[in-house]
């Protein structure tokens, strides 16, 4: 069984934000890199998945410039993945490009039986790569996924969440693209023992452009990037509590015009 | 003319504010204005998306299209555009949005831009804004080599001014050709709230780690309840395990923008901040006057929200002669 793991490096949580010169990207300098929340989810399921099945093997695979984000695919090699696959890429490439190349990549590594992606980036917030990648390679997909369980031979029962709380019951049938969110599992940390041990396994270097990915595949472009507006400076409301509560209130009704 | 179409969501009988939101601007655009609504019943809301700004009403109003299968909306809507060939779709960035348009977009060779909160058409060509690191910056998104322009917009962003009451308009209906499914939904687990999910919600009452236990959320839920809120949280609690992880508030969370949000006994972490800085009033309630929260704040209490919260929650209830 082949089991394919799809990971982005973002910058870490914690970062703030500081906007290049040229305006179309983030200064990078000082940035700590890490997995994707969401895709560690995924590695932890990937992982999970293999030591139930004998045999089966995790395929870690990511899109990015290579000196960058072979760190994060060593991080899931010492989760437990088997082996990495580093697509070269520029920096920014959009959701339709990157798709792209992990359907070709997957497909040129004999493809997967299963695809576990995270739900989002937390960069760029799209939430777009796991449905493409499931239509380029006409394979179904679920999303927002926070319970997963093998029901029969490439059949699979999930959970998928949506608004107010409520819960899909899904089965799916496999090949197929599942997208995590939290709540799937608690992602291992990786042990100094699969520290060492990933230091030795496969990490596979390709180029997206020898994937076929073109520059007309780039279909959404980022400018004119900003800063949030500098917010005007807090009230603070002075009193003991009742007197607080009453101005708070008033302010909200008479001056801000929210109630 | 070319032609933009709008996915109009729809719930108890009534088109959804976001979806409302979207036709109106579609109008503006002065390009030729469709709408799609999926389910039983819905040649009933022809008129009410004719009122909104839609020329042209088409319906998926087979009962197979009551629950959201990715499958088969996917069908439906690979046939509706191959019939009607719009350059602009637009849709909210609710779950269904955000789940079946990236993938309509691949297949029509086009890129989706996702989770918009700013809509400019000019001469047919979209440029949203969008916010990246939720919400830490923002970028403009363009599109090219993009046959259609498929735009996710967050709901609460766009005005919606009266609608039209003499607008009418007769839908025209379509079917499809059931696909052999890989996907089946098996049942839908309803949530215990009946209230509009955060990313909706026009008030929000969030919570974190000062309100000392899981319990004390009632404290909350009884302000939201006079309010109308949703109820949010930050990591810290969902990680501790008191409210689940569809209330989080962050960028590992939920993304918000409501008109209200009051933070709560919440000191807010960098990535809460991140997930709710778009809010248009911000109330924060806390002990520690050094607490982050008051810089993103437009009006502070330092103060014990033990004593703070059930006088507010008095307060708003007279106020609002409830």
């Amino acid at each position: 069984m082949k089991i394919f793991v799809c990971l982005k490096q973002v910058p870490d949580t914690e970062t703030k934000i500081k906007i290049a010169a040229d305006q179309r990207s983030i200064d990078t300098a000082g940035i700590k890199w890490v997995i994707n929340p969401y895709d560690e989810f995924a590695v932890e399921e990937a992982v999970k998945m293999k030591e139930a099945n004998p045999g089966a093997q995790v395929f870690a695979i990511t899109v990015g410039p290579k000196a960058r984000v072979a760190d994060s695919l060593r991080t899931a090699l010492a989760m437990g993945a088997d082996e990495g696959i580093l697509i070269n890429s520029a920096e920014n490439i959009d959701t339709f490009s990157t798709a792209k190349a992990l359907a070709a990549a997957i497909t040129q590594e004999g493809g997967a039986q299963i695809i576990f992606t995270g739900k989002v980036a937390i960069d760029d917030n799209s939430s777009a790569v796991s449905q493409m990648l499931a239509e380029f390679l006409k394979i179904p997909h679920v999303t927002v996924v926070s319970k997963f369980s093998k029901t029969a031979d490439s059949q699979f029962t999930v959970e998928r969440d949506v608004e107010g709380g409520s819960k899909e019951v899904i089965q799916i049938n496999g090949p197929c693209v599942i997208a995590a969110n939290k709540g799937l599992n608690m992602p291992r940390y990786a042990s100094l023992p699969g520290i060492m041990k990933a230091k030795k396994k496969v990490l596979k270097e390709l180029e997206a452009s020898s994937l076929g990915v073109l520059a007309t595949d780039q279909k959404v472009v980022l400018n004119s990037y900003t800063l949030p507006a500098d917010k005007a400076p807090v009230k603070m409301l002075s009193g003991d509590a009742s007197s607080q509560v009453t101005q708070l209130v008033q302010s909200l009704r008479d001056e801000a015009k929210v109630l | 003319m070319s032609t933009i179409l709008v996915f109009v969501e729809h719930q108890k009988n009534q088109i959804k504010r976001s979806s409302v939101e979207l036709l109106q601007a579609a109008q503006k655009s002065g390009l030729k204005t469709c709408a799609v609504l999926f389910g039983t019943g819905v040649e009933n809301l022809a008129n009410s998306a004719a009122q909104n700004g839609a020329q042209e009403v088409h319906t998926f109003k087979s009962a197979d299209f009551d629950q959201y299968n990715p499958e088969m909306f996917l069908a439906a809507m690979s046939d509706l555009l191959e019939k009607i060939k719009p350059s602009i779709v637009l849709s909210s960035a609710s779950s269904l949005g955000k789940d079946l348009f990236p993938r309509l977009a691949a297949r029509f060779q086009s890129g989706v831009a996702s989770d918009c909160t700013e809509l400019k058409i000019e001469n047919g060509k979209v440029t949203a804004k969008k916010p990246l690191y939720s919400g830490k910056c923002f970028a403009e998104t363009s599109f090219e080599n993009s046959p259609i322009q498929f735009v996710l917009m967050r709901a609460n962003q766009l005005p919606v001014s009266a609608a039209n009451p003499s607008a009418t308009t007769s839908a025209i209906d379509h079917t499809i050709n059931k696909p052999d499914l890989k996907t089946i939904i098996q049942n839908v687990v309803k949530g215990a709230s009946e209230k509009l999910d955060l990313t909706e919600a026009n008030v929000i009452v969030s919570g974190g780690r000062g309100l000392k236990e899981a319990g004390n959320f009632k404290l909350l839920n009884d302000l939201a309840d006079v309010l109308g809120a949703t109820v949010g949280a930050s990591r810290a609690v969902v990680d501790a395990g008191w409210v689940s992880h569809g209330m989080q508030v962050g960028q590992t969370g939920k993304t918000v923008a409501p008109t209200l949000y009051i933070a709560v006994g919440l000191s807010g972490a960098i990535q809460h901040l991140a997930g709710m800085s778009g809010s248009k009033v911000i109330v924060a309630i806390n002990n520690d006057p050094q607490a982050p929260i008051f810089q993103k704040a437009t009006y502070g209490i330092v103060g014990d929200l033990f004593e703070v919260v059930p006088k507010l929650t008095e307060e708003f209830k007279k106020v609002l002669n409830k």
